[in-house]
């Protein structure tokens, strides 16, 4: 009971817990989350979305450091879109790999996100390590390049309402546009897209690589720029692979994905509540985590099969 | 006379409401090659299916080397000595010749280098030469078919059935391939053939049973039959086809046309040899053809699917598609029927959807076509076949009114959705003047919808000019065998 009430306290039992706790640690699986789902929705399986974030942040670190003395106005979009590119750069070589030697982009971007961890190991004791060369950590960010808050005395930052934003504007486009009906039906049904369609699969696969890629590399940017303000080694606990269960559990829809994400981002800051003031081990929510995907995935199986049984 | 390596007496065998065989019998002699002949859905490959120990006969029996035997698998079948060579392969593509060659053999324990030794062994003393250490997948077709040959061999197989074996083949690897069967056969083995080639036949087997409507219509040694006998065997008597008014020939505007069009397959394969050929509003144009003897390549070439290897292709910009393979390559079985409609523009739309007017459109062609679904927001595989297909060339049609290329449109519908079908793709030539390619698997079919009608063989396309009988199918039932006129 104790743990409870402080898994509570910490997601959701105060306005700090929610704005400022979970609100936080949903962001970054936010966007990921639809990085993944934009992936699976055309049959491309990214699971490298963890690679991506942290060569976003890498990219989105260096232009902070490198020119501080940017204004914010200047600075915060230079960011945004260094962080989008080096996750784009980063799926593109996974991209570029099956398309030109036919490797499968489960094992290519799964590898990849052990290159990019190691890269950042390099780059916090190497290039980007603070001058006292003592911690393995960048120096902290310029005023310029901290992003601002949404709500006074609340640490919910930019990158919340960036994802809101990609959430709806990537739910509209999948949905009503040309291109995102494109998307779904490689997704659905590729031979049939391209034989009934005559879409072009192979250029299709590449712009999704490419944005969703962005996508997971915005939320690398998104971490660095709203949440530590340096380059760090551990700058992403897993979000990449947390992620591909956010994006299930919502169906691969970007609305979905908005309400899953605060729901794991409220699991994981109840979590981190209930160690610290209860005693209960972190590992006790991640059963919460997995036993919860496991049972709304059986439910979707079930609903299935039962839709076929009356029809059929 | 030899003796009698394997005998099929008296083979029943019903699918559902369909008799596959109804008294089919087959002897096979040590020491010879046998051939087996006969129509498309004759019964060969499913009474070679019996030998196999793959199905089960409803009646009758089977002989090896002179006793009775059941055969209640492909594991019997292996342990009597009989070994089968299909015409889809069945190999594991990223093993190798050797483990391939081991897989299904004795013993618990896999020995790389035995199964290497074993496979050269086979190659030394048959000549089937392959790398033991090549990866099956990347083998060309006919190494393939020698590795699965090997196999059979190496699990001591002295009877060897070989389905359509050569429709694969360039001519100078089926030489190869006769020479092995000669001299398998001189060692006492036995060889079943089953072909559809009556000269091949004639040419290379001892022994020939044909096969017509699932039954044995004709046995006897290869050199006491004479090709026309054979052939009659084949056919039959010609039926008369359905009552049907043939529609008149047609002198106007060339819609499509083939200059000197060739097509090889990735691997290199001629699949289509030279072919010039113009089809002219208001012809429905049939095209039959065995499977693998160029139909199917000829069609999408026609229907822009596929870009020829030399030669030029006319044809209209857009040109409506009716793959075979339906829920593979024309529908998304989880869309909606508006969704699937939309597929057919998918490449060429901009900017946003309005799926109120979509929604309309699908309407109108589900009325059209008596697509019968709850709404045009039901779900593809939700409908029946038929229901699936009609949409599909309705949806087709609606994209390109006078230029339809159709494969197998009526495969596996039942009798009223196939009328439907073939009425709608009449009324593209008749109602609409345009022009309509079909390819389909019932002979019957054809001629009671098309014009025009070419025969594919062994990569031809051969023109067969209208018999002087109306609705004699004699001289298409011909050339499907090869014999031309």
């Amino acid at each position: 009971m104790e743990a409870f009430i402080a898994f509570w306290d910490g997601a959701a039992g105060s306005s700090y817990a929610f704005w400022s706790a979970t609100l936080v640690r949903a962001t970054p699986l936010l966007l990921v989350g639809l990085a993944v789902a934009v992936a699976f929705r055309a049959g491309v399986l990214n699971i490298g979305a963890e690679g991506q974030l942290i060569l976003g942040a890498i990219a989105a670190s260096s232009v902070a450091l490198a020119i501080p003395a940017l204004p914010a106005m200047v600075m915060i979009p230079a960011m945004i879109a260094a962080g989008a590119v080096g996750g784009a750069v980063w799926a593109g070589i996974a991209a570029w790999l099956r398309h030109r030697f036919g490797v499968l982009e489960v094992i290519s971007t799964i590898m990849l996100n052990f290159v990019a961890a190691a890269l950042v190991s390099w780059m916090v004791r190497g290039p980007l390590q603070e001058p006292t060369k003592v911690y393995p950590m960048s120096v902290s960010f310029s005023e310029a390049a901290r992003w601002p808050f949404l709500l006074d005395g609340q640490r919910t930052h930019l990158g919340l309402a960036l994802g809101v934003v990609a959430a709806l504007l990537m739910w509209f486009v999948l949905t009503q546009s040309a291109a995102g009906f494109r998307v779904r039906a490689v997704g659905a049904g590729a031979s049939a897209a391209e034989s009934a369609g005559g879409v072009n699969t192979r250029a299709l696969t590449w712009r999704v690589f490419v944005v969703s890629g962005a996508l997971a590399g915005l939320a690398g940017a998104s971490e660095v720029g709203g949440v530590t303000w340096a380059l760090y080694e551990g700058i992403s606990p897993g979000y990449g692979y947390t992620a591909i269960a956010v994006a299930l559990l919502a169906r691969l829809d970007p609305r979905g994905v908005v309400l899953t994400a605060v729901f794991f981002g409220a699991l994981e800051a109840g979590g981190a509540s209930m160690q610290r003031n209860a005693g209960v081990p972190a590992v006790a929510v991640q059963i919460i985590t997995a036993t919860t995907l496991l049972a709304v995935l059986a439910l979707a199986r079930w609903r299935a099969l039962r839709a076929e049984d009356v029809l059929g | 006379m030899s003796a009698i390596a394997l005998a099929l007496h008296d083979i029943h065998k019903r699918f559902g409401a369909a008799q596959a065989l109804t008294g089919a019998s087959c002897v096979v002699k040590s020491g010879c090659v046998h051939a087996l002949l006969g129509e498309n859905g004759a019964g060969k490959t499913t009474l070679m299916r019996v030998a196999f120990g793959m199905l089960q006969p409803d009646h009758g029996e089977i002989e090896r080397d002179g006793k009775l035997v059941r055969l209640a698998s492909e594991r019997d079948a292996i342990t009597a000595g009989i070994g089968m060579v299909h015409q889809h392969f069945m190999l594991v593509p990223a093993f190798t010749v050797a483990e391939n060659a081991a897989l299904g053999g004795p013993g618990r324990r896999f020995d790389a280098g035995r199964a290497a030794a074993l496979v050269r062994r086979i190659g030394e003393e048959t000549g089937l030469l392959l790398n033991p250490h090549a990866k099956v997948g990347s083998l060309s077709v006919g190494a393939q078919q020698r590795a699965e040959i090997v196999r059979a061999l190496a699990q001591q197989a002295r009877v060897m059935i070989l389905d359509e074996p050569t429709a694969v083949l360039t001519p100078s690897e089926s030489e190869e391939l006769y020479a092995w069967m000669r001299r398998f056969v001189a060692t006492g083995g036995s060889v079943v053939l089953i072909t559809h080639k009556v000269r091949e036949a004639l040419a290379v087997a001892d022994d020939i049973t044909v096969l017509r409507r699932g039954a044995t219509v004709l046995s006897g040694p290869s050199r006491e039959l004479s090709e026309e006998s054979v052939i009659e065997a084949i056919v039959g008597e010609a039926r008369v086809t359905s009552n049907a008014t043939p529609l008149a020939a047609s002198n106007d505007e060339v819609l499509f046309g083939l200059d000197a069009v060739t097509y090889h397959d990735t691997s290199g394969v001629r699949r289509l040899k030279p072919t010039t050929l113009t089809v002219r509003r208001g012809e429905i144009l049939g095209v039959l053809g065995v499977e693998g003897s160029g139909q199917r390549e000829l069609l999408r070439l026609l229907a822009g699917r596929l870009q020829p290897s030399s030669g030029t292709v006319r044809r209209p910009v857009v040109v409506g598609f009716v793959p075979e393979d339906r829920l593979h390559d024309a529908v998304i079985p989880e869309f909606s029927l508006t969704e699937n409609r939309l597929l057919a523009e998918a490449s060429a739309m901009r900017g946003l959807i309005s799926w109120r007017d979509q929604a309309e459109t699908t309407t109108s062609i589900m009325l059209e076509n008596d697509v019968r679904a709850t709404d045009a927001n039901a779900a593809m595989r939700t409908l029946s076949g038929g229901n699936q297909q009609r949409f599909v060339v309705g949806r087709e049609r609606r994209l390109a009114p006078d230029a339809l290329v159709a494969e197998n449109p009526t495969r596996g519908l039942d009798v009223q959705a196939t009328a439907r079908v073939m009425h709608a793709l009449r009324s593209v030539a008749q109602e609409h003047k345009g022009a309509v390619i079909v390819h389909s698997a019932d002979l019957d079919e054809i001629l009671a919808l098309t014009t025009r009608v070419l025969v594919c063989f062994a990569g031809e396309v051969h023109e067969i000019a209208p018999p002087a009988t109306p609705g004699d199918r004699g001289p298409y039932a011909r050339a499907l065998v090869g014999a031309f006129a």
